[in-house]
């Protein structure tokens, strides 16, 4: 249920970047969700309900999945996350703190735990959209 | 785009009084011994009392207060396991006791994360025990825990306390407190007093060198009764 703590972050930070826009109102709220972190669509969703302040309470929650992508360091290698091939440990881990993906992933060709997640780590607010006083 | 961890993390620790850094410039000084002796110390006087290992990719503290087999609760977040008296928290809960080869920016986007869920209960002190040197971790906490302190460990060696007069004057030039230098592992003779004042900081006590404290790792009750421990005591309440 650490999906809450996420949800928790994203609100405070929308109610942030409505302020530092001057957004008076919240419409709609974009949000990726990076497949490595497997976080749980419809927990964090109902979170969001949960946690939603006055100004955001007609907007939009959209959920952008990005897949995870890693591109190993030492032989170029490019590869994408599949959640199926992570035993239970490694994707507890995994979604708690992405970065132990260098634990418990190896680069498929070459085997080094040495490499770039390219895409999809975890949660970023994309954008907030919203109305101004003047419109 | 922005990062939703940023935002939750002074909340994540606004039950905590105070937040001390152990430091160093310098590797292998004794900050986690430091570290784990000064929250259990804390923590037999009463006060309530977490200890948060900060070195991602060599974490030590488990292993010298002989910490296994416990497991944080989940709880809207990540709740700090209370273990020895301690609420505890470290990365091996996630990477257990395999290597963690992570590079600068992974190390500090895993500091971030895992402060951005842990939810600190009341607590009167949380001791970080910090990797060494002024790299991601360091920057780190001084960019998201603008209330920090800094308890700064060297040897007597001139090596590592230049290591540390360095991050001594970071920190000034960026008005973070420090509230004084260890100096630890001491063989022969104090060096230090003077330095330390002479560069402006307070110099808080002396640890001598203890044969035997090796005998004593994982095992808190051995752990306080070393001679290390009782010098620890000592400077205690300096702080
Ligand atoms: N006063 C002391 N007497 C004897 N041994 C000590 C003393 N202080 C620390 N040590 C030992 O020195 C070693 C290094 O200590 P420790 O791991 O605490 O250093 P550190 O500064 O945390 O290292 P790192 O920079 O790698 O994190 C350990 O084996 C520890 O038990
Ligand atoms: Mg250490
Ligand atoms: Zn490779």
């Amino acid at each position: 249920m650490h999906e809450w703590a996420l949800a928790e972050g994203i609100v405070s930070t929308a109610v942030r970047v409505a302020e530092d826009e001057g957004l008076l109102k919240i419409t709609e709220i974009v949000i990726d969700i990076g497949e490595l972190q497997q976080v749980e669509h419809e927990i964090l969703m109902f979170a969001l309900e949960q946690l939603k302040t006055p100004t955001m309470k007609d907007a939009r929650f959209v959920l952008k999945p990005i897949q995870g992508r890693f591109r190993c360091r030492v032989c170029g290698e490019e590869w994408a996350f599949i959640p199926e091939t992570v035993d239970k440990e490694a994707s507890e881990a995994i979604h708690f703190v992405p970065e132990m993906a260098h634990v418990y992933i190896k680069c498929s060709q070459c085997g080094s735990p040495d490499f770039d997640v390219t895409e999809g780590r975890g949660v970023w607010l994309e954008s907030v959209k919203g109305l101004k006083r003047d419109e | 785009m922005s990062d939703p961890r940023i935002e939750v993390i002074e909340r994540r620790l606004e039950k905590v009084e105070n937040i001390i850094a152990v430091s160093s410039g310098k590797g292998g000084v004794g900050k986690s011994v430091v570290a784990s002796t000064l929250s259990l110390e804390l923590s037999s006087r009463g006060y309530s009392v977490g200890l948060f290992d900060l070195d991602f990719t060599s974490p030590s503290t488990h292993v010298i207060l002989g910490i296994q087999d416990v497991f944080p609760d989940e709880e809207y977040g990540i709740i700090p396991p209370l273990v020895k008296g301690l609420r505890y928290m470290s990365i091996i809960f996630y990477a257990l006791d395999r290597p963690a080869p992570l590079r600068g920016s992974e190390i500090s986007d895993a500091i971030i994360e895992v402060l951005a869920i842990t939810r600190w209960e009341e607590l009167d002190y949380l001791i970080i025990d910090m990797p060494p040197g002024m790299g991601d971790a360091t920057l780190d906490v001084i960019r998201l825990i603008p209330r920090i302190k800094f308890l700064m460990v060297s040897t007597p060696s001139k090596v590592a306390y230049e290591t540390v007069r360095k991050q001594l004057t970071l920190l000034r030039g960026l008005d973070f407190p420090v509230i004084g230098v260890i100096e630890n592992m001491v063989m022969h003779s104090l060096r230090l007093r003077s330095q330390v004042e002479e560069d402006g900081a307070e110099y808080l006590g002396s640890i001598n060198y203890d044969p035997v404290l090796e005998e004593a790792l994982g095992d808190i009750e051995r752990l306080k009764k070393t001679a290390m421990y009782a010098e620890l005591t000592k400077i205690v309440h300096h702080i």
